[in-house]
């Protein structure tokens, strides 16, 4: 098992997962993380060596169907939804350039 | 009334569809103020539902095998255009634009849906308290929670709102909760029903299935959702065995197991419960007897693994450009963050937390790498257990409802509520908790059946003796 999960640990995570933590959220989530994964270590004393990991119950692979126009969803019940639409498309704020 | 009965009554015209859910439209305005089974109730929808099955009726045709049941749905299961919130801020006022595979299963087969149910945020929780719209109370002592995450859909029937309802169980969303409120509730097997239109949690493990008052209902609502659906491409091609032909033939000759890793740490009323279940299915003819299925208690570490990354994986969607909540910001990385922060409630923030950790750079081998091979040895356990065994028996939670308040501050203590839920969903195989008596201060026991894969016919037999064993 991995050293104790830090402060610094959570807030790299927290970019990751895109949440934009409070520091007194960082702080509580550090500890009940760190003392949640303390629970797991009861898995490090196995061993796991030449099993093959298990990703889904039912082996269905490559799940296959005619490539033949169907039903699909709806475009302007679908744009209804969004927070801000545009010219029949999703509008959001800018993502390159100048994050000002 | 049974589902059954209810259906039973409207096809023959004995009564009325309409005069069916006009009662139990009424138990809802008389008590759910109190216990908050519902985040919305559709009483002009039912009853514009309930119309059109009269009128079938009227016609000479068959509504279906649930004709004017009403039908409680858990609210992270789509309907097109009415609001399916996951009891999440950030899906707030949300309006699907379209409709999940098992709501038109069950309207096609005449049910009546009364209204969309209250859970723990996004099905992460196992006390209903995690909803952004408030917990729900359990019916027979609004003290204590209902269980989770499919408190609302079991409160909803236990309050007698509504004769059937649908859940989701990922580790036990709706077993728990079943046993907690003292109604039967069954997890099919990975694949046997559609998952189109539900909300996804934890895409390996989520799977819907019915919660009811009686085991028969529960097999009659199984029936009408199981099956192939194309649209879920997880859906198990080809024919399912229904549940309901074989219901009543008793359990005479079966080996059934009880788990040995899965009582230690239960409580004692609860497991006097599943002793006198062993009674009553050594009773009925069972060749009962214990089995060790040793990896099982790895499945809090792996589940508690595997279920986060997943649903950090899934919940990434939500980012405030397709639907639901925005929190506007100068640029889209900013408004991201912003929105999930103030969309997703604590529970679901830290499940993100681990799940994301789980699956990062540096400690994915670790954790949950490690977390999925963990799942293959319980997996394996299983098998070889139903090598020398047709069933296994196992408490469905460690202890009867507990009080509103109580794990809230300790999350490891709210997990190990799952305990013995985990395994099956971990394995992909089929469980059902079918009410057994009672334990401490009175509150109901919810005892387990596991089956091996698609064998749910078998399991129902199982609970069906127990249910009469209780009567």
């Amino acid at each position: 098992m991995p050293d104790r999960i830090s402060a610094g640990d959570a807030a790299h995570v927290a970019v990751l997962a895109r949440l934009a933590l409070t520091a007194d959220e960082l702080e509580r989530y550090t500890g009940q993380l760190a003392g949640v994964l303390e629970h797991f270590a009861d898995i490090d004393a196995l061993d796991l060596d030449g099993v093959e990991p298990m990703t889904q119950p039912y082996p269905l692979t490559n799940v296959l169907r005619e490539d033949v126009v169907g039903d699909c969803l709806d475009r302007d019940e679908v744009l209804a939804q969004a927070p801000a639409a545009e010219a029949g498309r999703f509008r959001v704020p800018v993502i390159l350039g100048d994050e000002g | 009334m049974s589902a059954v009965d209810i259906a039973a009554a409207v096809r023959s015209g004995q009564r009325s569809a309409i005069d069916v859910v006009e009662e139990h439209l009424a138990r809802i305005a008389e008590r759910d103020g109190e216990l908050h089974a519902f985040n919305l109730v559709l009483a002009d929808d039912a009853r514009a539902a309930a119309a059109v099955v009269d009128d079938q009726v009227a016609a000479g045709e068959d509504p279906g095998p649930l004709a004017g049941v009403p039908i409680a749905l858990k609210d992270n299961l789509c309907t097109r255009g009415i609001p399916t919130t996951c009891s999440s801020r950030i899906l707030e006022g949300w309006r699907p634009p379209y409709t999940a595979t098992v709501v038109d299963r069950v309207v096609a087969a005449g049910a009546v849906v009364v209204g969309k149910t209250n859970l723990d945020e996004f099905a992460m929780g196992s006390s209903t308290e995690n909803s952004a719209f408030g917990p729900t109370r359990n019916p027979h002592d609004p003290t204590r929670v209902p269980g989770g995450s499919s408190g609302g859909s079991a409160a909803a029937v236990a309050a007698g709102f509504s004769p059937l309802a649908l859940g989701s169980d990922t580790g036990g969303s709706i077993r728990q909760p079943a046993a907690l409120c003292g109604v039967v509730g069954m997890k099919p097997t990975y694949g046997a029903v559609s998952r189109y239109g539900l909300v996804a949690f934890a895409s390996s493990l989520d799977q819907i299935g019915p919660l009811a008052e009686t085991v028969t209902d529960a097999a009659t609502l199984y029936d009408v959702i199981a099956g192939y659906d194309p649209l879920d491409s997880t859906s198990i091609p080809g024919p399912l065995r229904a549940v309901l032909p074989s219901l009543g033939e008793g359990v005479d000759g079966l080996r059934i197991g009880i788990v040995t890793e899965m009582r230690p740490g239960i409580d004692p009323d609860v497991l006097a419960r599943v002793d006198a279940a062993a009674d009553a299915l050594t009773a009925a003819g069972a060749k009962v007897d214990e089995v060790s299925v040793p990896a099982v208690v790895y499945g809090l570490t792996a589940y508690y693994l595997i279920a986060p990354a997943e649903a950090s994986s899934n919940l990434a969607r939500y980012d405030g450009v397709r639907y639901g909540l925005r929190v506007d910001a100068p640029d889209t990385a900013r408004m991201n963050a912003a929105t999930r922060a103030a969309g997703f409630g604590d529970e679901v923030k830290r499940r993100i937390m681990l799940g994301t950790y789980a699956l990062s750079a540096g400690y994915y081998d670790a954790y949950y790498g490690k977390a999925l091979k963990v799942r293959r040895l319980i997996a394996a356990d299983f098998e070889r257990a139903y090598t020398q065994f047709d069933l296994l028996l196992a408490p469905t939670t460690p202890s009867v409802a507990f009080l509103l308040g109580a794990k809230v501050d300790d999350p490891f203590a709210m997990y190990m509520n799952d305990v013995c839920t985990i395994p099956s969903p971990l394995a992909g195989h089929p469980a059902i908790s079918v009410p057994f008596g009672t334990g401490a201060e009175g509150l109901p026991v919810g005892v387990q059946l596991l089956a091996p894969p698609l064998e749910e016919a078998r399991m129902f037999r199982g609970a069906r003796v127990l249910e009469e064993a209780v009567r």
